[in-house]
């Protein structure tokens, strides 16, 4: 019976085997051969989070942090879970009502689920905190508190020079597109933070996390093995004297300019202050977004480094350049004598250039008391100079004394936005008037600093350096050293001395002679320091908005002490009518003895300190131009669009990217603007909404004031 | 005692023991990982019988001691009673109808307290049983269409139940009594036609009825064309031809609708579909607004079932060679794969020990069948041999569908993996049937009726 069907059982373990290989291969394509459903599991599955390492800290020169790390919370809330916590109380503490706490916990859900944590409130308030603090047990396990960790300045000061972290922008990514930032992340925006963002942003970590599904993360993978630790970003050890920025911003409230102090020796900038500034504190933290707009919105334009972005006239503190060039083409000595009758008739009759003291001065008294025919006749004769075949020629020539001078080009300093100024060539002349109808009349100006020249603050101080070290300079520089080496050779061109040309030590000694004379009983008697020689020059510096003429800028540069010069230093003060020597000398001379003596001495100095800080010399426009703002705020469509067009103005202004493009992009940009700026005009219908500082006047407008002068 | 040692392990079948003890542990081990989380305390939830691995843990003691009442009964015990435990067998189905309890849809479960039996699930054994005995029976002449008649009734009657309680899954694990019943002779003829219908089957959930029904009219006309000459010579050639035609119209045009619109329920039919990466094309409007209320509820529905598998295939696929180790799998540990610890068991295989462990596993798995293969022909008497070649083949159904369906080769019907699968009544049932079998095998030569 059982023999019967026997062959049967064959059939029967073929059947078996058959399935056992039908399961075996489809096994072996689904998880050899296919690698789909790995990345499907690693997706759904592994989550990558991106370790955010601590930002290098910047020291000053004595080694005090300026810019540190701190942490901040937000108030996470996983909805799921508040049930039954007294949501009275919390509503208090924070300040709202409970439509605004429905209307949050709605969104949560919307966004996260509710059983996933969701912010509830960003960036607590330091008040808030406190209070929250101690009741946060009452709130818990729906309620807990996030750390984020912030920037932090100990000083609250030096904004413009450290800058801000922001989130990055698309262009941000697409300039930056292998370095690894995702979208979300913080990057340097201005200052040290985006020109070292390298450096102190460190290495991101990666860790690897187990997620469920219901996409929370639950445990390490693996315990960690995959994961890369965070490496923080290296420490930078600043030049900055971060009590002589405090000093210069303190000097420099109720004022529009700039001062920039330079240690000639190592170029590393002491002091870089830009007004209006802001408080950094304020671009960081919980309200840092309230304040931002505001910062935005000012026609004063706050965020706006002037210290190397504004280009200005240089006045008379060029006159010390001419000296140089003078001296050293020896179409003068230090004997030569001109005498001023009440103006340079050097060039007709037409429009002369007075000079307010009369009398007969030598080089060194012509820099003592900054006369005009002096440093005009200078000119005509370096421009006439017979060594040369031509008038173009010989202007080639003071170019390369210029360029040597550090000036007409972009220094190379280490903070974003620098503007190279102007110094003009024959090919500018000769496409102005035509080749071969120009003579040095036509930029007599310039010999006293007026007309085609422009040039930044940074540049005068680094001039100035350049005087006090008798014929060289180091660029300046706010970065000395980073800890644990400079690993993208971001510090390379700070150690080289540049003295493109050569001039004596006798040559600067006259002018330091002069300078000195300025200090001690000419123009700039209100820089002095008892115990202290210092060598400097006042510049009162005309200028206009379109053709109408605004209060002088008083500009005061120089260094000291004389003998080993420890500080070259400028500052400029925009507007502020009067001369070079009657508000930015007296600004000069205290910062120079905080730096020197380490500190203010005696009640008067203070005295002094504190009345030249409460002195308003914010020009009339810029209060104008608040008043419209503030009127046009009432109406938040149009205060929208001004917004907007402010972003452009500061998108341009600070630049886009540190390149050689840059003055090409700044071109396009410029006709942009112009296009965005006119209907803006049209909704104010007011002038002096119009938001271009002075200081960087377009090209057309520059040749207006050529012919200006003054002393 | 010494004694009653020795009479347990006399002639009892070790490597079926082995083999079953290391698939059940296994299946404790598959559980665990699906459960565990890095922070749990494993002794006490252990003996805290609060966690499914530690519940398991327990029946499977229970399958313990009841294997070993079942190795110290009179192997005579199984073949008096088959015909008793079928008719309770039966009775505890109908019972189901009055006491059942509703889990999942399927009203099929009676509530114990301490657990939910199944009574389709242990009408298995009985049914096994009561085919034995018929099968075994002197009388029984199985060459006779009577006799298999009976056999087929005795293998089927429950399934008339099961899918009145709409547990259709389980139902169709009676048709691997055809099994045993083509080793005893049943002609190949069914099962070839049966398997010709399968094929068709498929066909008609892959194509619209009418174009087949066109193509199947095309084939016999062009059959009638070329056997022209043979058919004047044969005219009942031409009948079996056109008959033919006539049975696979019918069962594409009717029989298959009938089967989709009214025995099988709208999401097993939904499920059958999706396998085949279409929508159902059976629901005509009655059931289309009586099912379903919202548009959107029809898709949801057949998007979960696509997710279960698609997630299962995800968490088998990712383990690779040799799997991402024991409690380090990220699909298993994410709650990834739904039902993980009952019929989606072999994911965690698959994915801890990637393709060499699922290999082992199905090694495992095939080499159980094979020996009990091996174990049903050195039975002398037929009783023993129908037996277990009805247990193997309830192995081998549970074994390939549940498998299949987490490989994506076979519709998702809640099938259990043998020894495996978290659950009392499956481990228990499985320990049943198995040992059994190996009480029966240790007096293989004895001739039992």
């Amino acid at each position: 019976m059982s023999v019967f069907n026997q062959s049967r059982k064959n059939v029967i373990r073929l059947v078996f085997v058959s399935m056992f290989l039908i399961i075996v291969i489809r096994l072996f394509t689904l998880q050899v051969i296919t690698s789909k459903y790995k990345v499907l599991a690693d997706d759904q599955g592994t989550f990558r989070k991106v370790v955010y390492p601590d930002r290098g800290i910047v020291f000053d020169r004595k080694n005090k942090a300026i810019l540190q790390n701190t942490i901040i919370y937000d108030l996470m809330v996983v909805p799921a879970k508040i049930k039954g916590t007294d949501t009275t109380i919390l509503c208090n503490i924070l300040g709202i009502d409970t439509t605004e706490f429905r209307k949050r916990i709605i969104s949560a859900i919307i966004k996260n689920k509710s059983y996933r944590p969701s912010v509830f409130e960003a960036l607590l308030t330091e008040e808030k905190m406190a209070k929250l603090n101690e009741n946060m047990f009452r709130f818990a396990p729906g309620y807990y508190l996030q750390e984020r960790p912030v920037r932090d300045y100990p000083f609250d000061a030096g904004g413009n020079i450290l800058g801000y972290l922001s989130e990055v922008d698309t262009n941000f990514l697409k300039y930056h597109k292998d370095e690894g930032y995702l979208i979300g992340d913080y990057a340097g925006k201005t200052g040290l933070e985006r020109t070292y963002e390298k450096v102190l942003m460190g290495q991101r970590g990666i860790e690897f996390w187990k997620r469920d599904n219901k996409n929370r993360l639950t445990d390490r993978l693996e315990k960690g093995i995959y994961d890369t630790t965070a490496i923080a970003g290296q420490n930078m050890y600043s030049s900055i004297d971060i009590e002589l920025q405090a000093l210069g911003e303190k000097l420099m409230e109720n004022k529009l300019g700039s001062i920039v102090a330079v240690d000639p020796k190592t170029g590393g900038i002491l002091c870089m202050v830009s007004s209006p500034t802001y408080k950094p504190k304020f671009l960081t933290g919980a309200e840092r977004r309230k304040h931002y707009a505001n910062l935005l919105l000012n026609p004063a334009l706050p965020l706006f480094n002037r210290s190397v972005t504004a280009t200005y006239s240089p006045g008379s503190t060029f006159k010390t350049l001419q000296a140089l060039i003078g001296l050293h083409e020896g179409v003068i000595t230090t004997d030569f004598r001109v005498s001023c009758s009440g103006a340079f008739y050097g060039c007709g009759s037409g429009k002369p250039m007075k000079c307010l003291d009369r009398g007969t001065f030598d080089l060194r008294s012509a820099i003592t008391i900054s006369d005009n025919t002096y440093f005009a006749t200078v000119m005509q004769r370096v421009l006439t100079n017979p060594a040369y075949p031509s008038q173009d020629s010989s202007l080639a020539k003071w170019d390369k004394y210029m360029y040597a001078f550090g000036l007409g080009h972009k220094l190379g300093i280490d903070v974003p936005s620098e503007k190279p100024g102007n110094i003009p060539t024959p090919a500018y002349y000769d496409k102005a008037y035509g080749k071969g109808k120009w003579n040095y009349c036509n930029f007599r100006s310039v010999s006293i600093g007026q007309g085609e020249v422009n040039v930044t603050p940074i540049q005068v101080a680094n001039e100035m350096a350049y005087i006090a070290n008798k014929g060289w300079y180091i660029i300046p520089h706010l970065v000395d050293s980073i800890e644990g080496g400079d690993k993208f050779g971001l510090l390379t061109k700070y150690k080289e001395k540049h003295n493109a040309i050569d001039i004596p030590d006798s040559v600067f000694n006259a002018v330091h002679d002069g300078m000195e004379g300025v200090v001690d009983h000419g123009t700039g008697v209100a820089a002095k320091v008892p115990g202290i020689v210092i060598c400097g020059k006042t510049g009162t510096v005309e200028n206009y908005i379109g053709l109408v003429k605004q209060p002088n800028h008083a500009f005061f540069c120089g260094f000291a002490p004389r003998d080993n010069p420890k500080i070259a230093i400028m500052c400029v003060v925009e507007n502020s009518g009067r001369f070079g020597g009657t508000y930015a000398a007296p600004i000069v001379g205290l910062m120079i003895e905080q730096y020197l003596n380490d500190s203010i001495a005696g009640k008067a100095r203070h005295d002094r300190v504190e009345q030249l800080s409460k002195l308003n010399l914010i020009p009339a426009r810029i209060f104008r131009a608040i008043q419209t703002r503030d009127s046009l705020t009432h109406a938040k469509d149009s205060a929208y669009l001004i917004a907007k067009g402010y972003i452009k103005v500061l998108r341009d202004t600070m630049g886009m990217d540190q390149n050689d493009e840059d003055d090409a992009l700044d071109q396009i940009k410029k006709a942009k603007e112009d296009e965005k700026s006119a209907p803006v005009k049209k909704d104010s219908s007011n002038k002096s909404t119009k938001i271009n500082p002075d200081a960087i006047l377009p090209d057309e407008k520059r040749k207006q004031q050529r012919d200006s002068v003054s002393n | 005692m010494y004694q009653k040692n020795s009479s347990i392990s006399k002639g009892k079948d070790w490597l079926l023991i082995w083999l079953y003890a290391i698939i059940v542990i296994i299946g404790l081990v598959c559980i665990f990982s699906v459960e565990y989380k890095s922070n749990d305390d494993f002794f006490r939830n252990l003996f805290e019988f609060k966690k499914n691995y530690s519940k398991q843990f327990l029946f499977f003691g229970i399958s313990i001691i009841l294997a070993t009442f079942i190795l110290l009964t009179d192997s005579k015990f199984f073949t008096a009673t088959p015909n008793l435990l079928y008719a309770l067998g039966i009775a505890l189905m109908l019972a189901t109808f009055v006491v059942g309890r509703a889990v999942n849809g399927s009203r099929s479960w009676i509530p114990l307290g301490f657990m939910n039996l199944q009574p389709v699930e242990l009408c298995k054994i009985f049914t096994a049983l009561a085919l034995a005995k018929y099968l075994s029976r002197n009388d029984t002449d199985f060459s006779k269409p009577r006799s298999q008649l009976i056999a087929a009734g005795i293998a089927f009657l429950p399934v008339v139940f099961s899918i009145l309680q709409n547990e259709t899954g389980l139902a169709l694990v009676y048709f691997s009594f055809l099994l045993p019943m083509y080793r005893e002779g049943l002609p190949p003829g069914y099962l070839v036609s049966g398997a010709s219908l399968g094929v068709l089957l498929v066909v008609t959930l892959l194509f619209p009825p009418t174009s087949l029904i066109i193509v199947l009219s095309v084939i016999a006309g062009l059959s009638i064309y070329f056997f022209k000459r043979k058919l004047k010579r044969n005219k009942g050639l031409l009948l079996i031809i056109l008959g033919l035609w006539l049975i696979g119209t019918l069962f594409v045009g009717v029989a298959v609708p009938f089967l989709f619109k009214h025995v099988f329920q709208k999401y097993q039919a939904d499920r059958i579909f999706s396998m085949v990466g279409r929508d159902n094309p059976f629901i005509d409007d009655a059931t289309a607004t009586l099912n379903v209320t919202d548009p959107g509820a029809k898709k949801a529905k057949t998007d979960k079932e696509n997710y279960n598998v698609k997630q299962s295939k995800i968490a088998i696929g990712s383990g690779g060679v040799l799997g991402k180790g024991f409690l380090k799998g990220t699909q298993t540990q994410g709650d990834f794969v739904p039902e993980q610890h009952t019929d989606f068991i072999f994911t965690s295989v698959g994915e801890n020990f990637g393709f060499v462990g699922s290999t082992i596993l199905m090694i495992l798995y095939f080499g159980l069948m094979l020996r009990i293969v091996f174990v049903a022909e050195r039975q002398r008497s037929t009783f023993s041999r129908v037996y277990a070649y009805s247990v193997v083949a309830i192995i081998f159904f549970h074994v390939t569908i549940n498998i299949c369906m987490t490989i994506g080769l076979a519709p998702v019907i809640g099938i259990t993996l043998p020894f495996m699968s978290y659950g009392g009544s499956s481990l228990l049932t499985f320990t049943i049937l198995l040992f059994i079998l190996i009480r029966l095998d240790a007096d293989r030569q004895m001739v039992l009726r």
